[in-house]
């Protein structure tokens, strides 16, 4: 990356994956990921090698989660350099397969982008996940994106936290963009959800293109919803939850939190309310694999970034 | 029609977790432990969680699913230490709310289960059964926040494979939109009603209120459809239709679209009008049913009330 003329000058991303199946029983990117590795002609590009791949074939084929450990946690450096074994969880020694073939991670080997394909019980809608606020390329492409498909929204999560951040597969890529579209039941696949995801990637492999043939993209103003902390659910001294996602916040991913607004209500009818000063964005409001994560939801910020303008180097 | 009278029900038993990521259930059942809910005017409630390891886990089934397990010959076929686990937890199940078919069963079962499909509070049970009719009959009558509909499985009992089979009368509450690994409060609620209403008409019941008969429509299944496959490779071609999705219950005319196929065509519906339910339930991806079709029938039934001569 470098700057010229009030430019920032990105690489041509050349190399390009598209990951499905991080989670096993995410049905959208499973399905989709299937389909283009059996025939790639809608994802091909003409400056773009576009690679479509299975990312945790064992949890696909049990329709689960994950076999042992979180594969989207696991791409920590530890787990990535760890010495290869056959003791090690599964998902460890995949996160250092997919490290060989996508990676190394943070070498300028890498790929270019990857895209993680993720469902989510949560009424999110369709969102893009960025990790860093700095990466103008993936800014970019996010506003295109939104653009694109507007009036459809589509909504950007800066999970950016350092305490929030995670070690995701796509982590590998100098521009990894998550992909997050629900709400759609794991083990389920709901036509809207696969069409909505199929129409942006569409759009972002054009955006690819058009960068990669020398277009400049003029600088912008994207929103984006900042992280800020997870709210766990009420709990007794054994752990178990004594409430749940009050009706009031139940699928009300991105609306304003108030303090004073319901937040959980126990199994007696008690309602339990927010007791922040200020009004949070909730997302990720009762994600199912969250439970364990001790996460009900996750607040966040709205704030404006603004995106350098960008060209190709 | 004449009232039919029946025995006092003494012993009623709920039924939760018999698939284990069906979270309503589960809660519901720990909340009433927790209160200690064992009796209610003359009748005893016993409260299960039928299927401990699933639960743990959070999955439907560890081996197979025990919602099969309650046939007749199953129930008496022996049980060795190799065998699936959930048959020996069937075996265990029948020990403590059955043995079925046998004097000492418990009088009501009533199972919790969660749906992926878009149903609402459904009551599952056998039309035969007066008991689960008469209750699905009184809350219908008083739930109003979501629909309330009856499937009538017309399963006889010998052949039929439910845990709810287990009791001299049974039925299960099937509610959803649910996912699975997901406690939604609004589902919990409407549940936590239907349970409270049971309980509520039990004690009617005994106490000596005759219930008036009259007429239900309730949804028989038919047949289920599977969604369009590989002949290859069995992997599924089309995902449920948009204008099919969510749409339980309401009328299924031939011409109307089933199925988008990936690359972007429509399936049509050739059959019968009938109703789909259970549509797009996860767990019938393996059970090879997108959605199944039922008929929709009027069934006339009488009225009950407690016989007087029986000592509760």
């Amino acid at each position: 990356m470098s700057s010229y003329n009030n430019n920032t000058c990105y690489d041509e991303a050349r190399r390009v994956a598209i990951f499905g199946g991080t989670h096993g029983n995410e049905m959208s990117g499973v399905t989709l990921v299937n389909l283009w590795v059996k025939n790639g002609t809608e994802i091909q590009r003409k400056s773009v090698e576009t690679k479509a791949f299975i990312t945790n074939p064992k949890a696909v084929e049990k329709c689960t989660r994950y076999v042992d450990t979180d594969l989207n946690r696991a791409f920590t450096p530890e787990n990535l350099s760890a010495p290869e074994g056959h003791d090690l969880p599964y998902e460890v020694r995949r996160a250092q397969e997919i490290n060989r073939i996508f990676g190394p991670k943070g070498s300028p080997d890498a790929y270019d982008v990857i895209f993680d394909l993720h469902n989510t019980t949560s009424n999110m809608g369709c969102t893009l996940i960025l990790e860093s606020s700095k990466d103008h390329f993936n800014l970019q492409m996010m506003n295109y994106i939104k653009k694109a498909i507007a009036p459809a929204s589509c909504l950007v999560l800066l999970n950016e936290h350092p305490l929030l951040k995670y070690s995701t597969s796509r982590s590998v890529a100098k521009h990894p963009v998550g992909l997050e579209v629900g709400p759609q039941p794991q083990g389920v696949l709901r036509s809207n959800i696969f069409e909505a995801m199929r129409v942006i990637l569409k759009h972002a492999l054009d955006f690819i293109q058009l960068f990669n043939e020398g277009m400049e993209f003029p600088p912008c103003m994207v929103e984006v919803f900042r992280a800020l902390e997870r709210v766990d659910y009420p709990r007794d001294a054994n752990g178990n939850i004594i409430a749940m996602v009050h009706p009031n916040l139940q699928d009300g991913d991105w609306e304003p939190l108030n303090p004073g607004d319901p937040l959980f209500q126990t199994f007696d009818g008690k309602t339990i309310h927010y007791q922040g000063s200020s009004t949070v964005y909730p997302t990720f409001i009762n994600e199912a694999a969250y439970y364990e994560k001790q996460q009900a939801f996750v607040t966040t910020r709205r704030e404006t970034l603004v995106a350098s303008a960008i060209r190709k180097a | 029609m004449d009232c039919v009278s029946l025995p006092p029900l003494s012993k009623f038993a709920i039924c939760g977790g018999t698939h284990g990521n069906e979270m309503t259930g589960i809660h519901l059942l720990r909340h009433l432990q927790k209160h200690k809910v064992e009796k209610a005017g003359s009748v005893s409630i016993t409260t299960v969680l039928s299927n401990p390891r699933a639960i743990d886990a959070c999955k439907r089934y560890i081996d197979t699913d025990l919602n099969r397990c309650f046939t007749h010959t199953l129930l008496r076929t022996p049980i060795t230490d190799s065998s699936p686990y959930e048959l020996q937890r069937a075996h265990e199940l029948n020990a403590i709310v059955g043995p079925k078919g046998s004097e000492e069963a418990v009088d009501l079962i009533c199972d919790l289960h969660n749906t992926t499909a878009n149903m609402g509070l459904c009551v599952i049970f056998n039309s035969t059964d007066l008991m689960a009719l008469h209750i699905y009959k009184y809350i219908k009558s008083k739930i109003t926040s979501v629909p309330v509909r009856a499937i009538d499985t017309r399963e006889p009992i010998s052949e039929n494979y439910s845990l709810d089979s287990v009791g001299k009368y049974g039925f299960s509450f099937e509610v959803g939109p649910q996912p699975n690994g997901v406690l939604r409060a609004d589902v919990f609620n409407v549940m936590k009603e239907a349970v409270d209403l049971t309980i509520e008409w039990i004690q009617q019941f005994n106490s000596g209120v005759t219930f008036d008969g009259g007429e239900a429509e309730t949804y028989c299944p038919v047949n289920k459809v599977d969604y369009p496959r590989d002949p290859t490779t069995n992997e599924i071609t089309a995902a449920i239709h948009p204008e099919l999705q969510d749409n339980d219950f309401k009328p299924l005319q031939p011409g109307d679209p089933i199925f988008q196929s990936f690359a972007g065509e429509t399936v049509k519906h050739e059959g019968k009008g009938l109703h789909p339910v259970f549509i797009n339930e996860c767990a019938y991806y393996e059970k090879r049913t997108a959605f199944i079709l039922a008929e929709k029938i009027t069934v006339t039934f009488p009225s009950i009330c407690v016989k007087k001569d029986c000592g509760v």
